[in-house]
Order: structure tokens, then C-alpha cells, then sequence
């Protein structure tokens, strides 16, 4: 038993179940690709949120009640605080992408905390594909707002020098790219640094367990009650990052909605 | 003392330096949330709205240079005898 053993056995993601998920005949060079545990928690992710929503939608009694008086609070604060202020009068043209985001991440991050469950936002790929998304977002909706030469002639702030704008072109279009990275890097790190922390605090049982038996017995109250507390605030680091990712996709197609 | 035990103490030290100038960002900014919230109270609301966003972004910062430092001792750790096996599948398919 090692860290990085598990380290590796519970933050990679790996095919579900040995040869019964596997895509017969699709390989990666040698490793098989197949059925992963990444794409089994997204699809749980996905009828969870569509089933709560409906549900809060149009159901009748206190339950949905209390469920769509919830909801309505978040929303409401999307709308109001981070997307009314940027798109003034085309919020109502934006806003369903921006809620689906929300709820997409948030529960993402908050499932990933059950026992048996695996973090979706906490693998790269998955980030960066939400960040890539960010991206061309921000590109169809500058180019749909402003017209194609209208959106590259506002990349850079105007007024100013010849010699100026040929660097500022280039700095500005690498900036936008180095922004969607950011973007991926902090989602990931922020959701595999909690696990990754509460892991090594529960292996430091059995780090002392090899030494000596009982000293694993005499650890484990300190070890799991750490652990817990970093689990808490995995729960709040999971809430914060959900809102500010989707806070900087707003402000990111805000600016190339408004240039000014 | 092996080289490579230089190299540990080098991801070592990088990623406690990267730290400590996210967590002086961070502080330097709560202050001045403090210290403006203190002087009106009810600016307290739009203090915190917009305090969150640079502390969030000063963050990403110092949890990317954690990522790398944890990618340099996962590489390293190639070339080491470790206690109890390495985990090799962690190396080459890291994330």
C-alpha cells in the first residue's frame, strides 16, 4: 500500500469493471478505450439535475414547494447579480446557458464529495472541455452581437499607435487563450487538491500503522477528524468555484459583448 | 546525498514560495475588504461580491503551481525506488 497507489486508485479514471465495458475494437494506441466511470457519474449528474428541476417545475405539494422556493433563490441570484449587470438588456438571451452551467458544475462538485462517487470536474479533460465551450461562446456571441469585423477590430482598446496594435493583436488573442486555461486549471486543481488532501490524511493511518499496530489505532481519531475538516471545506470550495466560473464566463463574453 | 534528493527539496521549496505569495495576495486583499467594511458598514455587501472574484483568481494561481509541483514529484518519483512499489500507471496517464 502506497500513496501514489492510492492516489492512482482513486483519482484516475479508468474503465468501468474490467472486459464487459470495454469498446470491443477501439484502442488508444494500446491501452482499450471504453465505458469510464467519468461518463457514468455525468450521466447520473445529468438526470439527477433534469429529474430536480422538473420535479420543482411542475410539481404540485409542499415538496415541490420548498424545492422550487430553493431553486428560485439561486436563479434569481444568477440573474440579478451576475448576468443582469453584464448583459443589460440581453439577459433574457444568455441566461439559459449561463443557469445550465451553474447547476452543471455545482452539482458536479457536490456529488463528487459522496463516498463511491468520482468528482467529474476533478479530471482535466472534463474542465477543459467546459473551458473550450467558454471559449467558442465567447467568439459566436461577440460575432453575433458586434458583426465579424467589427468583433476583431475591438479586440484591442482603440486609440492608440500603429506600432501599439501590431503587438496588442497577438497578446490579446494568446490572451483570451491563456484566460480558458486559467479557467480549466483553476476548476481542476481546486476539486482534485480536496481530495487529494483528504486522502493523505487518512493515509497517514497507515503510515503509522506500519511503524507500529497500535499507533494506527491511536491516529485515526486525529486523522479522520482532519480529514473532515477538509472535507467541509471541500463543500464550500465546491459551491465557490461553480460561481466563479461562471462568473468569469459572464464577465469574459460580457467584454466581448460590450467592448467598452 | 543523491542529486535527486536535490530535486525534492527543490519542488519542495517552489511550491511553499509559490504559496506564500498566494496566501500574501489573499490576505493583503481581505484586509482591505476589512478595512473598508469597517469604515462603512453598509458597503459590506458589494465588498464581498467583489472580494471574491480576485481571491478565487489569486488561487487558481497558487493551486497551478501546486499542480505542477505535484507533476514534478510524480516524475521523479520514476526514477526512485519507493517504498512499496510506485504506481507507474499514475505517472504516464497522470490525469
Amino acid at each position: 500500500m502506497n500513496f501514489e497507489h492510492i492516489l492512482e486508485h482513486h483519482l484516475i479514471d479508468k474503465i468501468l469493471i474490467g472486459p464487459w465495458f470495454v469498446y470491443h475494437g477501439m484502442w488508444y494506441g494500446d491501452d482499450p478505450i471504453g465505458l469510464t466511470r467519468n461518463m457514468v457519474m455525468m450521466t447520473i449528474v445529468a438526470v439527477v439535475l433534469t429529474a430536480m428541476l422538473l420535479f420543482a417545475a411542475h410539481g404540485r405539494g409542499r415538496a415541490a414547494l420548498l424545492l422550487r422556493t430553493g431553486l428560485e433563490a439561486v436563479i434569481l441570484y444568477i440573474r440579478d447579480v451576475i448576468v443582469h449587470p453584464i448583459f443589460h438588456e440581453r439577459t433574457d438571451a444568455y441566461l439559459p446557458y449561463f443557469l445550465t452551467l451553474f447547476m452543471f458544475l455545482f452539482l458536479c462538485n457536490i456529488l463528487g464529495l459522496i463516498p463511491f462517487a468520482t468528482t467529474v470536474t476533478g479530471n482535466v479533460a472534463v474542465t477543459g472541455a467546459l473551458a473550450f465551450c467558454t471559449f467558442m461562446f465567447i467568439q459566436y456571441a461577440g460575432i453575433r452581437e458586434q458583426g465579424l469585423f467589427s468583433y476583431i477590430k475591438h479586440l484591442a482598446p482603440s486609440g492608440m499607435p500603429a506600432w501599439v496594435l501590431i503587438i496588442m493583436y497577438p497578446i490579446e488573442i494568446l490572451g483570451m487563450g491563456v484566460k480558458c486555461v486559467a479557467l480549466t486549471i483553476r476548476l481542476f486543481a481546486n476539486m482534485i487538491a480536496g481530495h487529494i488532501v483528504s486522502l493523505a490524511f487518512l493515509s497517514l493511518i497507515f503510515i503509522f500503522a506500519e511503524m507500529v499496530k497500535w499507533l494506527g489505532l491511536a491516529v485515526s481519531p486525529v486523522a479522520v477528524g482532519l480529514a473532515l475538516f477538509v472535507y467541509l471545506l471541500d463543500v464550500l470550495v465546491s459551491v465557490l468555484q461553480a460561481y466563479i466560473f461562471t462568473m468569469l464566463t459572464a464577465l469574459f463574453v460580457g467584454a466581448a459583448v460590450h467592448p467598452h | 546525498m543523491d542529486a535527486i534528493g536535490l530535486g525534492y527539496i527543490g519542488i519542495g521549496l517552489g511550491a511553499g514560495i509559490c504559496l506564500y505569495g498566494a496566501a500574501a495576495g489573499i490576505g493583503k486583499l481581505a484586509s482591505a475588504a476589512l478595512e473598508g467594511g469597517a469604515r462603512q458598514p453598509e458597503a459590506i455587501g458589494p465588498l464581498q461580491t467583489m472580494m471574491i472574484i480576485p481571491a478565487a483568481m489569486i488561487e487558481g494561481l497558487g493551486l497551478l503551481a501546486l499542480v505542477i509541483a505535484l507533476l514534478a514529484v510524480l516524475s521523479l518519483n520514476k526514477g526512485v525506488p519507493v517504498a512499496g512499489g510506485g504506481a507507474p500507471a499514475a505517472v504516464e496517464h497522470a490525469q
